[in-house]
């Protein structure tokens, strides 16, 4: 470890902790529905969509109608990226004159990016036209990314909100309605100059196709360009991860400087950071917020140390044969150990899953902590919307815990938690290790499962636990080396995302639901304080305990394993 | 509940199809047109020609070098090397046999050619993307004696080179460009030789 690598990180950590007021200030804006400056431009645009899709934006919605509209949107977006897939061959703006994608490969994409997974069973520049690549991805990007905040606004509102009732059913606010202001306000214009900027450093944006190189040795190369800059930016921000090459941000043409680097991981977190301030706003204390968002830095940080240290320290196997340093194998030398590191634990941290180094080639315990980052429930800033929702209902479980250890009635920013909201959120949070260790297990027994890693013994097992976490937490990252683009893994990981994104909404929704028809329950002398340090440890010591502590059987059956081998120099 | 889903059909429809065309086609063209009109060089690949006005790489993507006489690049697991159709990282694990193997012929290579002390960790590395345009400084210092020798120059006039063609960014890593490099040691040769 160097002072170089740990300025970056603090560095890193002091930007978005200065932006977060600021994004979350417009977040709240977007939230509250107010207008903003940029209305002036894209207001007409705004109106004109809900004049022709018939919405009227002041429709207040019920937790379930919210929910339908929401799932229904879903199925139609999955349905026309699944249709753009399998028609490329026969749809202009392919130079490369690729085919359509096979049933279980197009099943399995648009599940990935309807999700905000973006798994990539494909390998991007050899089986993405251009089109599919903006019609059929880039448009989930921004439009998976606004779901999930809008998702975020309707359990906030829920918090927030006095007795909201309609016909006896607590409102949440009008999915389209928060749907289209995130994109048109928020994402839209971001991406447009964050897509300048990254075409200045060096990102491709043409609709040009192969280049032919005679390199300096004389040999030849294929070069790929595409519109590569519009959809990296929104991959980033929206915490998508779906790479238009197969390398993603290790890509020099995703990724080309140490700059544009940064910058990536500054826009996994930015949202996610500004959503802790928009939730404290709109409780009515801004330092419920700012508790959130010190308990999620704590164990961000405390992951950030342990994968930076192995991979600086290297791996032992390979200083035996002479080779000096950290673990260089899957990474960047422009990035070098720090910033590869650091992106590890932020992409996985929030649900990004946009890789800049390999993890498959990470030391073991190094890649243990994107695995165990993803198992957690990906709440630590978490993805955009998905991060906050996830670790409020982790929030519940901790005043219900407190409430247990004080004997008093659990209460939360004003709303009595009651066993609806508890036993939902048990529900949402035990899809998670039903789903990965259920379909881990059956994918180490089955020869279809078994065909797919590519490295052997532990390390193996590692590459299915990953592929399942990432798909149910809808991360997206991989441990790359298994071949995951055979009917059984598409099929499987495509309903393992689907059920991962739908199956913890839903009841969170209806803890949203729930929570709006209630009564503010003012804060007395007997209510458990859910600003102070006291509240960021319970959380802290909760998000490990009930989310992770599940995990450390398999976990001790492959990174762990790996590590004992790796440091004996015993080899697969 | 079918009150509900019936609602939810015409926008849902009307949205697939009417975000599509935002975001789907009119955002990425509208930034080609941009990127095309502000930065020409860098949207269209950073592409460098030789004096004839071929095309012989980009400054953004790495390309093989195998031959004695240049400094070469690190191992690549993009198709059969370098392949810009294939970018690809090794994915094998820490205890990977494999990996051992191909690290162990490497640096057996590099000892051949006297390099003394620990080896520069990303000379024996595959990257991420099989696609690295750089070395680490040490990488390419690690080099400097071979190419001196081939190419009958002094050691130092080769350090110099590397150390004048490195970069240091405070949010990365230290680097330098293989392409660059190599051109310019080119043009070292020829200017040596009149």
């Amino acid at each position: 470890m160097t002072f170089q690598g740990w300025f970056l990180i603090l560095l890193f950590i002091g930007i978005l902790l200065a932006l977060t007021k600021p994004i979350g200030l417009w977040l709240f804006a977007l939230y509250e529905g107010r207008r903003t400056p940029l209305h002036v431009v894209l207001g007409p645009v705004e109106r004109g969509f809900y004049r022709l899709a018939g919405v009227d934006p002041t429709a207040e919605q019920g937790w379930r109608r919210y929910a339908l509209h929401m799932l229904l949107f879903n199925v139609a977006l999955l349905t026309f990226t699944y249709a753009v897939l399998r028609l490329q061959g026969v749809l202009p703006g392919n130079p490369q004159g690729l085919a359509g994608l096979s049933p279980d490969l197009a099943f399995n994409t648009a599940v990935s990016f309807t999700t905000n997974t973006n798994w990539q069973s494909y390998g991007g520049e050899a089986t993405m036209s251009n089109l599919s690549q903006m019609l059929g991805l880039t448009i989930h990007n921004f439009l998976s990314a606004a779901t999930g905040i809008a998702l975020a606004f309707a359990l906030f509102r829920g918090f927030a909100r006095r007795g909201a009732q309609k016909n006896g059913v607590g409102v949440i606010g009008n999915f389209w309605a928060d749907m289209t202001r995130v994109t048109l306000y928020l994402l839209l214009p971001i991406c447009i100059l964050y897509t300048i900027f990254l075409i200045a450093s060096g990102v491709p944006q043409t609709l040009a196709g192969v280049v032919d190189v005679q390199t300096l040795e004389g040999a030849r190369q294929s070069i790929l360009l595409g519109p590569v800059a519009s959809q990296e930016a929104i991959k980033m921000l929206g915490t998508n991860g779906g790479g238009f090459f197969n390398a993603n941000s290790a890509h020099p043409f995703e990724n080309p400087t140490a700059l544009t680097n940064f910058v990536q991981m500054l826009s996994i977190f930015l949202i996610g950071f500004g959503l802790t301030w928009t939730f404290g706003k709109a409780v009515g204390n801004t330092r419920q917020g700012w508790a959130i968002l010190a308990a999620m830095v704590i164990l961000f940080l405390a992951g950030v140390t342990v994968t930076y240290w192995q991979e600086a320290a290297g791996n032992p196997v390979l200083h035996q044969l002479g080779v000096g340093g950290g673990n260089m194998e899957g990474k960047e030398v422009r990035f070098g150990i720090a910033a590869s590191a650091l992106f590890a634990v932020v992409t996985t941290a929030a649900s990004c899953g946009a890789v800049n180094a390999m993890h498959d080639s990470f030391t073991a315990l190094g890649g243990m902590i994107p695995l165990f980052n993803i198992q957690l429930g990906e709440v630590v800033i978490g993805g955009v919307g998905a991060g906050i929702y996830g670790f409020l209902l982790f929030a519940i479980l901790a005043v219900f815990v407190a409430g247990l250890m004080v004997g008093r009635t659990p209460e939360y920013v004003g709303k009595k938690i009651e066993s609806r909201e508890v036993k939902l959120a048990v529900l949402a949070i035990a899809v998670l290790p039903l789903m990965i260790l259920g379909l881990t297990a059956l994918s180490s027994v089955l020869q279809q499962g078994l065909a797919g890693p590519l490295n052997k013994g532990p390390h193996g097992f590692s590459e299915i636990l990953y592929a399942f976490t990432s798909a149910v937490g809808n991360n997206g990252s991989a441990f790359a080396g298994l071949t995951a683009n055979t009917p059984y893994y598409n099929g499987l990981l495509g309903v393992a995302m689907w059920v991962g994104r739908f199956f913890i909404i839903v009841p969170m929704l209806a803890i949203a639901g729930s929570l709006a028809a209630k009564k503010y329950t003012p804060e007395s002398a007997g209510s458990f304080p859910t600003t102070g340090g006291l509240w960021v440890g319970l959380l802290v010591g909760i998000v490990l305990i009930l989310g992770g502590l599940t995990f450390l059987p398999s976990l001790a059956l492959g990174p762990i394993a790996d590590h004992l081998a790796m440091i004996r120099g015993q080899l697969f | 509940m079918t009150k509900d889903l019936s609602s939810a059909l015409r926008p849902a429809i009307v949205l697939t199809l009417l975000f599509a065309a935002l975001l789907g086609l009119l955002y990425p063209l509208a930034m080609n047109g941009l990127g095309q009109a502000l930065f020409p060089n860098q949207a269209n690949g950073s592409l460098v020609r030789d004096v004839q006005g071929r095309v012989i790489g980009s400054t953004v993507l790495g390309q093989a070098f195998t031959a004695d006489r240049y400094f070469q690049s690190r191992p690549s697991a993009a198709g059969k090397g370098y392949d810009g159709l294939s970018s690809s990282g090794s994915n094998l694990g820490p205890a990977s046999r494999a990996l051992v193997d191909r690290v162990r012929a490497d640096a057996a290579k590099q000892r051949a050619e006297g390099v003394l002390g620990p080896l520069p960790a990303d000379l024996l590395t595959a990257s991420g993307s099989g696609l690295d345009p750089d070395l680490s400084p040490a990488g390419a210092l690690a080099q400097a004696p071979r190419i001196a020798r081939v190419r009958g120059l002094a050691v130092a006039r080769v350090r110099a080179l590397v150390a004048a063609q490195a970069e240091d960014p405070m949010l990365g890593a230290a680097h330098v460009n293989l392409l660059a490099l190599n051109r310019a040691l080119d043009s070292l040769s020829g200017a040596e030789r009149r």
